[in-house]
């Protein structure tokens, strides 16, 4: 229970349908006011205290369990070593794998419990396939599409069939506090909202080279983590390119710490190599299948076809997808359903 | 979860209030008057305070006009501590030192290293042994180099987590070998134990209600006359001057009420938890062979109502969850930061290292207690253990 108010609906549609429910929630900081402050994030004092409240309000028991450890080296870690290699992760993916359906699965089975039941909008099947939530644009079944059979089968989620507006509305009449509160954005363990900032504090600056595509110098910067693949803004560039069109950030090289820019239609990318795949909609395909990819949180669908190669994923994109940056998670999927996901490496 | 009836085993958190300081606190509740005005009103509930305040004093062996109430046993400490601590100062600057132990309650704890770090005070922390007891040797050790620098001595009567029951008398003599004045935290203590403010010598002692059977929010600090310490509280001048705010006379007549008669059952009630702790100990041991007994051996160095345990390979936190949802409550005897333990500092100082510190629980009897809540303790540790560590395991398998 993170303290907001899809996670008090949740625990509560939990205790409706029967089940023995124990609220938790993650401490995820050593020092807990380092994190987010405010009604937004989901590691504060005050939103301790809202889980607990909401917990009260439901009527069941409530604990604080301290994944710091866990979370600094799994996630925060993770995020700041990713983006030292050039790639872009995502964290709220990593801390669903590694924290809420690893670390607090394992520790909630071993004392006794079935499941962990969480406030993410997502569906799973009856066949035990992880699906899109009924509200499109709720839908979080990209960051949890990375959870293998087994822990999507100890996973219930059960707003999977609600709007949000629902579900803030059952929140008001549940007498539940937090049914008003904002939702969390941006990464919570960056406190002020400024990723650059936080991954030069942990990386330190570096100057290095802005370049063209043919090699031309076109200015600096103060350390190639600080950039996103399809970047726009923030380059300051010397000068203007020739044709006057803005330049995005078309590939990062963190060996040589060189940016290269280029213009938007250098980003296209047609073909994605993805490792780790994990596949639980479906039995690893023996031949390419024709279905869909999702290359970002709350990104667009792109038809494609996607083969097992080598223990990697191939996707060849029916189209032409932009921005596609390394670190992210490419998500199959065939309409709603979920077939399995990989994590990008290369593109062409 | 849990749809039983709760099995109590945390009176040392708090205990349940005696069926008669209800009926008292209930019956002053309806009653007006500020027992500082002078209209009749005032003189009624003055009159309320002054007989609590003359039964008090004569449950803990000291004059009324010793027990200065205040609102529970952080605040007397607090205003034991750092007021002692202030005046010994004002007095002679060279008094920078604090006497304590490395196992005091948090009220003790963090009021010396506040006064460290805000004041410049010295602490100097006194060794306990591996039951958390304190000797007498070890105080002269400390006071004998330097006394004159010395500005006060605070060693708690009974430990609230391994119900270790410190030499107090011989340790207020020894500071009185260097006319240092001495302070005894004894919150756990009075509630099970008697306890004599005269008789043990000390100069200033913390009480509380809620641990003897009456409300939370009202205390005492029990003060020799000659003692001024300087305010933290200032205000109306209440309380001698020393510590100002309104009187809860309903709350100060339920403290006395429950002191009276928490005190007239005292020796009996000892000898019954005793024996009742005795067998919870036997009934924890037998499930879990392995588990250890942190503090001292039963007996006099020990209260009669605490039973510590250290269960090797488990997190505190796992087992009193598993517990709570079979209905028995106790405690890790942890501090919390927005709810994450930290490890005992009880413990630590010891000489438990941090994974032992982790993992222990505090059962705790008082009035209510029965053999029924020891039995279901029996019953169920054996399978908390058994998951708790299945849980920790895995943790560390991942870790």
């Amino acid at each position: 229970m993170s303290g907001g108010v899809d996670s008090a609906t949740a625990a509560a549609r939990a205790v409706d349908a029967g089940h023995e429910v124990t609220g938790v929630h993650l401490a995820l900081s050593a020092n807990p006011q380092s994190y987010r402050t405010g009604a937004r994030g989901c590691c504060t004092i005050e939103d301790a205290r809202d889980a607990r409240r909401a917990a009260d309000v439901i009527g069941i028991p409530f604990y604080v369990w301290d994944m710091a450890e866990r979370f600094a080296r799994d996630v925060v870690d993770d995020f700041v070593a990713e983006y030292a290699a050039g790639r872009t992760p995502n964290p709220c993916l990593r801390c669903n794998e590694k924290i809420k359906f690893e670390a607090v699965l394992d520790r909630a089975v071993a004392l006794g419990f079935d499941a962990v039941c969480t406030g993410h909008y997502a569906r799973v099947s009856d066949s035990g396939a992880l699906q899109r939530a009924a509200d499109p644009g709720k839908d979080q079944s990209y960051v949890l599409a990375v959870l293998t059979r087994d822990q999507i089968s100890h996973a219930l989620f059960p707003l999977g069939d609600t709007p949000k507006s629902e579900v803030r509305e059952e929140a008001r009449s549940r007498g539940l506090l937090v049914a008003d509160k904002p939702d969390s954005h941006d990464v919570c363990f960056i406190a002020d909202g400024d990723t650059r900032g936080f991954l030069s504090r942990k990386l330190g600056s570096a100057p290095g080279k802005i370049i063209a595509q043919d090699g031309e110098v076109l200015g600096s910067h103060e350390g190639a983590h600080g950039f996103t693949i399809g970047q726009r803004k923030g380059l300051h560039l010397d000068r203007p390119s020739p044709d006057g069109r803005p330049r995005y950030v078309l590939s990062i090289e963190p060996v040589s710490n060189t940016v290269t820019v280029g213009p938007a239609a250098a980003l296209g990318v047609r073909e994605i190599t993805a490792i780790r795949p994990v596949w639980t909609g479906i039995e690893p395909p023996a031949t390419p299948i024709e279905c869909q990819v999702q290359l970002r949180a709350h990104g667009e669908v792109h038809p494609c076809t996607a083969a097992v190669a080598d223990g990697n994923l191939e996707i060849r994109l029916a189209g032409e997808a932009r921005g596609v940056a390394a670190g992210q998670a490419a998500v199959l999927y065939d309409g709603a359903t979920v077939l399995g996901s990989a994590t990008i490496s290369a593109t062409r | 979860m849990s749809t039983s009836p709760v099995v109590y085993l945390d009176h040392a958190a708090t205990t349940p209030m005696l069926p008669e300081a209800i009926a008292a606190m209930t019956e002053e509740l309806a009653q007006l008057g500020n027992p500082s005005s002078l209209h009749t009103a005032g003189r009624r509930a003055r009159r309320v305070v002054e007989e609590s305040r003359e039964q008090i004093a004569g449950v803990f062996g000291s004059r009324a006009s010793e027990v200065v109430f205040t609102s529970g046993g952080t605040e007397a400490d607090n205003l034991a501590v750092k007021g002692l601590y202030w005046t010994r100062q004002a007095a002679d600057p060279r008094r920078g030192r604090v006497l304590t132990t490395t196992v005091e309650h948090h009220a003790i704890f963090d009021s010396v290293r506040w006064l460290c770090e805000a004041h410049g005070a010295r602490a100097e922390w006194l060794d306990v042994d591996s039951h958390g007891l304190v000797s007498a040797d070890v105080l002269r050790d400390a006071l004998s180099g330097d006394p004159a620098s010395a500005a006060v001595a605070s060693v708690m009567w009974a430990n609230n987590e391994v119900g270790a029951v410190q030499p107090i008398a011989a340790l207020a003599a020894v500071a009185h070998e260097f006319g240092v004045p001495f302070h005894t935290d004894a919150v756990q203590a009075a509630a099970q134990l008697p306890v004599d403010f005269a008789a043990s010598g000390v100069d200033a002692m913390t009480v509380t209600a809620h641990k003897l059977g009456g409300p939370v929010g009202v205390g005492a600090l029990i003060l020799g006359k000659r003692l001024a310490p300087v305010p933290v509280l200032h205000g109306g001048g209440q309380e001698r001057d020393i510590r100002s705010g309104t009187l809860d006379a309903p709350a100060i007549r339920a403290f006395a009420v429950a002191a009276v008669a928490s005190a007239e059952r005292r020796s009996l009630e000892a000898k019954r938890v005793a024996a009742l702790r005795d067998d919870l100990i036997r009934q924890v041991l037998a499930a879990v062979p392995d588990a250890i007994l942190n503090g001292p051996p039963p007996g006099p160095e020990r209260l009669p109502g605490n039973a510590h345990f250290s269960f090797p390979g488990c997190e505190g936190d796992a087992l009193l969850l598993l517990l709570d949802a079979k209905g028995i409550a106790c405690s890790t005897g942890s501090a919390c930061t927005a709810g994450v333990a930290e490890p005992s500092h009880v413990l630590l100082a010891m000489g438990a290292d941090e994974s032992r510190a982790r993992g222990s629980l505090r059962f705790s009897l008082g009035h209510t207690s029965a053999q029924a809540d020891v039995d279901a303790l029996g019953a169920a540790i054996g399978e908390a253990v058994t998951r708790a560590r299945r849980a920790a395991a895995r943790s560390s398998a991942r870790g």
